[in-house]
């Protein structure tokens, strides 16, 4: 046991004048509460002992703390003295608690609501980040849509295979989507409606929604063409024919007639997606005047822009993070469900191309790869920023981005022999032989 | 500011710039080092310097692995949020290695990790670290397995054993490389604190019980050694999985906001753990979920990780992922707009168009480039956003690239007055003919597609 005098000291404090009170010694050592002080004994106002019997070291800032305030000096000797145990400390940890809520959207409607639906997914609510749970539990897990077109399209191969035989027909590939690959929600895009691919009328589009509307029970999302000039009138028809199913209808955005769009989803009763470009303000600012057409907040669901692993999805995670922890913090404007086009992902040429057009590049290995990962990626991150609706379109992608997301959001019911795993052993971890 | 007062107040301008002040919020960014304030290191601002530098430091504790110039940062962050400054030393990614390996193997996978490299905006990415798994549990094996991997390459070492004996066999081979310990736990703790204390290395610490971890932490930096790793445990599946997740979290929020320092240091996560449930024959699986995890931790605050695969899938969306999320945010979205030359271009070289986005623009420019293509590229402003995104929102237009080939006096460029737009820009294609009087030629829907475009399409066709 080493004691410190500071009567020994007396010079040195007379020159600093410092007067420490027990109080003053408290409030510091309150700072260390990790720290048992059954080391520590204060006699009087003349002497302080500091150090154990079983050489218990002090935290260097602890002892720099007591040093400047009681003007003495530890011995080197303590501090390098051979610790016996280890020192007790507790972790604590604060909960982060947030003022602003998410607002909670259904999409799909039920017989009993007006709708023939057999289900709807409902998204939203949040009051924390995406899977603090240790925070505030999440109410609702992140739902998958999975992608189908109203015409035979160009997609990489990984993808291609899955829907070969169905692309001619969209009420069948939402069938698939379904049945095959257990799809929560399909998206039908009308991208044949643009005037540059093959300007089918939005009559024809509309008798579309209707096919895939009967093919499939599950809550549907209608896409247009993102012809700005064309999807009003596309969109308008779709959501009349698809009357009380309360749909989500995508999208519409400030460069278009978003007013015709979004009085045509109240009207018939749906949910619209408010999309803006990577762009905060505008997404208030198209939000306001959706607010101010009589559109309920909890038809609303906003898209910020997806953009691929490589090609902008940094841009798109921050967007996605700051619109999110704004709506947390109250920003009315942004607490709305996310809605994330993952399928973009497919644009990243490693998702697709056989090898890389850099000559310097390591070898890219087979595309068929890549592609899925490329989207579980752009998923998983889009996911963690505040993502609560993913479209996709690779079934294994998919199906990886629900497993993990489940996992993240407490789901039961996974066989868990993980829990068992005694992850330390990795090290001697020998399955690859 | 508080900098500001600590700093001269002299505007003496030895930093390279006009005031303190200016310096000040510079440091404030950590876009400047201390050190360029000269006079700050005369004896009489001894004290204001020394105060300067603990408010300087970062929130947690920046250590360095390995020599030279591979030798990698890891933790230094300061924020929870990219976009609430930037984070700094991305996350380093290890692969490892293991001592049953036979010797082709291994110096197989030791060069592939050392040599992997892709093109990514306008440089390689590489690999981090190399971790070395004690299988066997023989330190002379071991000793023998990291002579050999240090010979081989010049990354970071991971030496990876709860054994003290077998550790200190794999460090006696290398002292001069510090290499990260890995880990001292519960039980193992006062033999490795003993060796790192005498060889002077950084540490992992593991323990999946915040509690437990924190009394390491505690213990070690009381003992001096404060170049710790924290690795609090990852669960590849279920709860575990879930648990982990919120461990990474609740560690950097207590050090980041709540000031906690006894946590305050880089953190390790080992989605490795994912082959523990898939097994070396579930190959493809087992690899996109090691990447899966991996994902998470990149996102949520890991500092340096271990991982198996090494096929190009895994490394290629792991490295960009990580590439992406320790981009500075607050670096420009855009790049200038206007006309430039690619390689030595003449006349009758190709015109490409493409929007200043920088992802953009530095991914068409590195295509046309590395493959010798001497053309013109026109970069037209689109707000920085990208080719497909500006055509659907409408800020790549008919009269913007109109107003793009005036502007930029195009036409005394080139004698062919054709245009090539991108793929992605199709739409736009007859329209842009019509106001502008070019002919316009549609690109492939990717600018690594140029070469075999060029092949069918270059030069055009005369006549119509």
């Amino acid at each position: 046991m080493r004691t410190v005098e500071k009567k020994e000291r007396k010079e040195k404090k007379e020159k600093k004048e410092k007067r420490i009170a027990l109080a003053d010694i408290a409030k510091i050592l309150e700072k260390y509460d990790a720290l048992e002080l059954q080391d520590v004994t204060i006699k009087g106002d003349m002497e302080i002992e500091l150090g154990g019997s079983t050489g218990i070291a002090l935290p260097p800032a602890l002892i720099q703390a007591l040093q400047s305030l009681l003007g003495v000096e530890i011995p080197t000797a303590l501090r390098e003295k051979e610790i016996g145990e280890l020192l007790p400390a507790t972790f604590g940890g604060a909960k982060a608690e947030w003022a602003g809520k998410i607002e909670e959207v259904t999409i799909g409607a039920t017989s009993a609501e007006g709708g023939t639906r057999e289900t709807t997914v409902t998204i939203g609510g949040e009051k924390s980040l995406p899977f603090y749970n240790f925070d505030v539990k999440m109410l609702h897990a992140p739902v998958i849509s999975l992608d189908c077109f109203d015409m035979p399209i160009s997609l990489a191969k990984p993808v291609r295979e899955h829907y070969e035989e169905v692309m001619e027909d969209p009420g069948e590939w939402a069938k698939k989507n379904v049945r095959e690959f257990g799809a929560e929600m399909v998206t039908i895009h009308l991208i044949s409606t643009d005037p540059t691919i093959k300007d089918t009328p939005a009559r024809e589009a509309a008798k579309t929604v209707e096919d895939v509307l009967q093919a499939v029970k599950v809550p549907i999302v209608i896409g247009g063409s993102g012809n700005p000039d064309k999807d009003p009138e596309v969109l308008e028809a779709a959501a009349e024919a698809a009357e009380g199913e309360r749909c989500l209808i995508a999208s519409a955005n400030l460069n278009m007639d978003y007013e015709r769009i979004a009085k045509a989803a109240l009207k018939h009763g749906h949910v619209i997606l408010s999309w803006s470009q990577l762009d905060i303000n505008a997404q208030k600012t198209l939000n306001r005047y959706l607010f101010k057409l009589g559109v309920p907040r909890k038809d609303i669901v906003i898209d910020p822009t997806t953009a691929a692993l490589g090609y902008g999805l940094d841009y798109a995670f921050t967007n996605i993070e700051r619109m999110r922890i704004a709506a947390l913090k109250g920003d009315k404007d942004l607490a709305f469900p996310i809605s994330c086009g993952i399928t973009n992902a497919w644009g990243a040429r490693e998702a697709w191309m056989k090898n890389s057009p850099i000559k310097e590049d390591s070898d890219w290995g087979p595309s068929a790869n890549r592609g899925p990962l490329y989207e579980i990626v752009t998923g998983l991150t889009l996911g963690l920023a505040g993502g609560d609706l993913f479209m996709m379109m690779h079934p294994q992608a998919a199906c990886t981005v629900k497993k993990v997301t489940q996992m993240l959001f407490g789901a039961e019911g996974e066989e868990d022999k993980a829990q068992k795993l005694e992850i330390a052993d990795w090290i001697t971890w020998d399955g690859e032989w | 500011m508080e900098i500001w007062g600590y700093l001269p107040g002299t505007n003496c301008g030895e930093c390279g710039e006009k005031t303190c002040l200016a310096f000040a919020s510079l440091l404030k960014e950590r876009k400047r080092k201390l050190e360029l304030c000269t006079p700050l290191f005369e004896a009489r601002y001894a004290e204001k310097r020394k105060r300067l530098a603990e408010l300087l430091a970062p929130e947690i504790r920046e250590i360095e692995i390995g020599v030279g110039a591979r030798a990698r940062k890891i933790g230094g962050e300061d924020v929870l949020y990219r976009h609430e400054l930037t984070f700094f030393n991305r996350t380093a990614l290890a692969h490892d290695v293991w001592d049953t390996m036979e010797a082709e193997a291994l110096s197989e996978r030791v060069k592939r990790i050392t040599d992997w490299r892709k093109f990514y905006v306008g440089d390689f990415l590489t690999l981090d670290a190399i971790a070395i798994r004690s299988i066997s549990g023989d330190a002379g094996r071991f000793a023998e397995c990291v002579k050999d991997v240090a010979g081989k390459t010049d990354l970071p070492l991971v030496l990876c054993s709860f054994d003290a004996k077998v550790l200190e066999a794999g460090l006696k081979e290398i002292p001069d490389r510090n290499p990260l310990v890995y880990a001292a736990d519960k039980t193992n703790w006062k033999e490795v604190l003993g060796l790192v204390k005498s060889y002077k290395v950084p540490v992992t610490l593991f323990s999946p019980d915040l509690d437990t971890l924190s009394s390491l932490a505690l213990t070690f930096s009381s003992a001096g050694v404060t170049d710790i790793v924290l690795d609090p445990g990852s669960y590849p599946m279920g709860e575990g999985l879930a648990e982990s997740f919120s461990r990474f979290i609740r560690i950097r929020r207590a050090a980041i906001l709540e000031g906690n320092k006894v946590v305050a240091y880089p953190l390790m996560a080992v989605p490795l753990t994912a082959w523990m449930v898939y097994g070396a024959e579930n190959a493809r699986e087992a690899s996109y979920w090691e990447a899966a995890i991996a994902n998470l931790f990149i996102i949520k605050y890991v500092d340096i990780m271990i991982l198996h695969s090494i096929e190009p899938h895994s490394l290629i969306a792991e490295r960009t992922l990580v590439a992406n999320i320790y981009t500075d945010p607050r670096r420009p979205v855009s790049v200038e707009p206007g006309l430039r030359e690619i390689g030595t271009p003449t006349e009758h070289s190709p015109l490409f168009l493409t929007t200043n986005f920088a992802l953009t623009y530095y991914t068409v420019e590195s295509d046309i480039s590395s493959n010798k293509i001497d053309s013109y590229l026109l970069v037209v402003d689109t707000e920085g956003i990208g080719v497909e995104a500006a055509v659907a929102g409408g800020q790549l237009n008919v009269e913007l690239i109109k107003e793009a080939l005036e502007s930029y006096k195009v036409a005394q460029k080139v004698n062919h007055k054709t245009l090539v737009i991108p793929g992605l820009a199709a739409r736009l294609s007859g329209e842009t003919e019509d106001a502008t009087g070019w002919t316009v030629l549609v690109g492939p829907r990717d600018s690594g597609r140029i070469p075999d475009w060029m092949n069918t399409n270059w030069p055009p066709k005369t006549g119509s």
